[in-house]
């Protein structure tokens, strides 16, 4: 089973990655990914919006997929929703397995599901005022179409 | 039935979401999406181009033939763009 989270509050890195690794002796990869927030264009904050009764329910079953089709022996996936400055950290996926291509693998499948599969929708304010919904990218789709 | 609108599809329609009495000639969720267009000149503009817009039935993904119930929560909103 997943860990799944949707917050507000930043996650601790470090804390996660040992939490999913503690007492534990056959865990032999570690893989993760951070996704932050770039201040492109003069992005003063991205507003995260979600389907709170749905949110957690699509990434468990996306995290299912992970665990369905790798040997995965841990997996976090936490996702923060709400206004976020530049550099902030966004989301953060872990995956533990016994080697590090299951891992890897399901790491990059877990981001491009996310992206394609899960109800969040990130909105752009920029410095002079004005606002833009972020526009889903044919490239996003591709990923995830590859798994 | 409950209906929600997320992202711009919230922000045309000018609300978050509404509890309609589902019209009985109404069977999928592209006929929902024309009943609600009518509904008021925020809805028109939010589901003037149907292709843009996804949907969800009770928490799950939905296509445009998916069958509708007036139990149903139904979820209108653009592709996502989390991650």
């Amino acid at each position: 089973m997943a860990r799944i989270l949707v917050q507000e509050a930043e996650f601790d890195i470090a804390a996660e990655m040992a939490a999913l690794t503690a007492g534990r002796t056959d865990i032999g990869a570690l893989a993760s990914f951070t996704g932050i927030c770039r201040a492109d264009d003069g992005l003063a904050a991205m507003v995260l919006e979600h389907y709170p009764a749905m949110t957690e329910r699509a990434m468990a079953r996306i995290a299912a997929q992970a665990e369905a089709r790798w040997p995965l022996t841990g997996c976090t996936v936490i996702h923060r929703v709400g206004r976020l400055p530049p550099g902030a950290p966004i989301v953060l996926v872990l995956t533990a397995s016994n080697h590090r291509s299951a891992a890897l693998e399901a790491c990059a499948f877990l981001m491009d599901w996310l992206k394609t599969r899960a109800p969040f929708w990130k909105r752009e304010e920029f410095t002079a005022g004005l606002t833009r919904w972020v526009e889903a990218r044919a490239e996003d789709d591709a990923a995830a179409q590859r798994w | 039935m409950q209906i929600l609108y997320f992202a711009w599809v919230r922000e045309k329609t000018g609300r978050g979401g509404e509890e309609i009495t589902l019209p009985a000639e109404v069977r999928d969720v592209g006929g929902l999406m024309r009943h609600l267009a009518a509904l008021t000149p925020g809805h028109a503009a939010a589901f003037a181009n149907p292709a843009l817009i996804r949907a969800a039935i009770n928490q799950d993904f939905a296509r445009a033939d998916d069958l509708v119930t007036n139990g149903d929560e139904v979820a209108f909103f653009p592709p996502v763009t989390g991650g």
